[in-house]
């Protein structure tokens, strides 16, 4: 094993330690431009949509039950426009296994990990993902390594991240917990190289292709519950996988015509990767903080061809406050019957408002839910909020400030969404590519990948060359 | 306070100096050092603050000063958060047609 631990020499072995701890050969799929094969990638690689069923099905995960929120649909339609207010599901990945519907990318990692012969599988994350690799580490018999980004430097953990690491040790998985910073990458290539574990990375083919049986599945139960497809189905955003793989799971169950729209909270001004801002934050997951950057620059991950590729399939991305989804996580306990969350009632804020805005014969999906529990509930993140000093107010929303206060609606009509400018997205995902890969003139090939990689088209990614051009 | 062999502890460690972490962070992360805590089982007898070594669940050994015996899960459902108690019996009210009234 090679000695030199420094950060620098750890981050230049990056690509060796990934190829052998994701067993993906990347340059097969590179054409040495912007461009490289990402649908070969995910055929060569992954695994169809029915052997993934299967492997899924071994391990218990998938066939959440679609749930109908009729008290949340009737109250949209009470205060919207008349004729107005969509009939609003919601897939209830809680049912999973850990509780959500990382299960879903955990159980083909776990699978490829063991198919392969390795004897553990690693993964860093400080979010639901964890517990669900430990939980498919623990069916499939391997051992499982979970790095976190836990503490401020004075050793201050936010709540929901503390019970995270509690049930991957519940799963019998290790947790090597640390401060904040981007190093959290670094430690996890050193465990890699240590162990020779698989790396359970949540971007590669594996990870994205377990999600699109989800897409699928929920799409079968619209049709089946009401005779149609969903008019629109809400993503919580964050990586960008979640979005990738529903969308692509909705293609393959040939909802073509089903609007996919992101959703995170909005998360403005904080700085994720600063040790002050840290626990500022009552979010963990789903804001803006990692739905911008990855959706303007996917490889900027732990293998060099992110899967997750969410301006692929996004026709709109909104966002939402903190205190919208504290409020509406009260509404689905009160009104119907369901503690979960936070993650899923990102989009179920948004799914909220945007139901107005449509006709009473449509549908619109959130497609999950995760479970919740000490240090995940809204009184346990707003208590702590609370000692780091943010103000917690009832209010209009309009008026939340990330890392300073939050205001819980007064009334459900005051629960908006904000559109973010995914023309703007698409721009600064096209100029990020120039600026990585393109050495030389772009070629015919370039343009034709980027307008399928940000859904568009030839000539408006021609456009934003010419913009680009000095 | 100090552990046996075979107790069930967290240790912790310096990962890397504020000199040896990536160059690319902000001033408040970048002046503070990069932490770890890990837990498990002592190899052997230590007094608190002292280096000691653990195995891991899955049978790891690892390294680092001895910070706790028993670590217990601290975190828990909060406090009643007065901006939430209410928005229940606010929705039903709605729900039932007396917002109103």
């Amino acid at each position: 094993m090679n000695s030199d631990m420094s950060y620098d020499a750890v981050m230049n072995r990056k690509n060796e330690i990934m190829k052998n701890a994701v067993g993906i050969d990347y340059n097969d799929f590179e054409s040495g431009s912007i461009a490289f094969e990402y649908e070969k990638m995910m055929k060569e690689v992954g695994y169809t949509l029915n052997e993934i069923r299967e492997i899924q099905s071994y391990t218990s995960v998938g066939n959440t039950p679609l749930i109908e929120l009729r008290n949340l649909t009737k109250i949209a339609r009470m205060i919207s426009a008349p004729g107005k207010g969509a009939r609003i599901f919601i897939k209830d990945e809680a049912a999973n296994p850990s509780g959500s519907f990382k299960d879903r990318r955990a159980s083909v990692s776990a699978y490829r990990a063991k198919a392969l012969g390795y004897e553990g599988i690693i993964a860093a994350t400080s979010g639901n993902y964890g517990a669900a690799v430990a939980s498919q580490a623990a069916i499939n018999g391997l051992k499982c390594i979970v790095v976190q980004e836990v503490f401020d430097s004075k050793g201050k953990g936010q709540p929901e991240i503390l019970e995270k690491g509690r049930k991957c040790e519940a799963l019998g998985a290790e947790v090597v917990q640390l401060t904040v910073g981007p190093e959290l990458f670094y430690t996890s290539l050193c465990l890699l190289e240590k162990t020779g574990y698989f790396n359970a990375s949540l971007y590669t083919p594996f990870a994205i292709s377990g999600i699109e049986t989800l897409g699928y599945e929920l799409a079968e139960q619209v049709k089946t519950r009401t005779g149609k497809e969903p008019t629109a189905v809400i993503i919580t955003h964050a990586g960008g996988g979640n979005v990738t793989g529903t969308a692509r799971g909705l293609l393959k169950a040939g909802c073509k015509n089903t609007k996919v729209i992101g959703a995170s909270v909005n998360l403005e001004g904080l700085h994720m990767a600063s040790d002050r801002d840290f626990n500022r934050k009552s979010f963990t997951t789903g804001h803006t903080g990692f739905g911008v950057p990855f959706a303007t620059w996917p490889d900027r991950t732990d293998v060099p061809r992110n899967a997750a590729r969410p301006l692929r399939y996004l026709d709109r991305y909104v966002t939402v406050s903190q205190g919208e989804v504290f409020y509406i996580t009260e509404a689905l306990a009160q009104l119907e019957g369901m503690e979960r969350g936070p993650a899923g009632n990102t989009s179920l804020a948004a799914a909220f408002a945007i139901a107005q805005e449509m006709n009473e014969d449509e549908i619109i999906v959130v497609q999950e839910t995760e479970y919740t529990g000490a240090g995940k509930l809204p009184s346990a993140q707003l208590t702590f909020a609370k000692l780091m000093g943010i103000e917690v107010r009832r209010g209009d929303p309009a008026d939340d400030k990330p890392g300073e206060r939050i205001v819980i609606p007064e009334h459900p009509s005051q629960i908006r969404v904000k559109d973010m400018d995914l023309d703007k997205m698409k721009r600064s995902y096209v100029k990020n590519c120039v600026t990585a890969y393109s050495k030389s003139k772009i070629r015919p090939e370039d343009i034709t990948f980027l307008a399928e990689d940000t859904k568009s088209d030839v000539n408006y990614i021609k456009n934003t060359l010419d913009e680009l051009a000095p | 306070m100090s552990a046996k062999k075979g107790d069930w502890v967290q240790i912790h460690r310096i990962e890397l100096k504020p000199s040896e972490r990536s160059s690319n962070l902000p001033q408040d992360t970048q002046s503070v050092p990069l932490e770890v805590w890990q837990k498990g089982f002592a190899t052997h007898d230590a007094i608190m603050g002292d280096e000691i070594e653990i195995e891991t669940v899955i049978g790891r050994k690892a390294k680092g000063e001895l910070v706790k015996v028993n670590p217990e899960y601290e975190h828990n459902f909060g406090k009643p958060v007065a901006e939430l108690l209410t928005i229940g019996a606010e929705l039903r009210k709605i729900l039932g047609g007396e917002e109103n009234e």
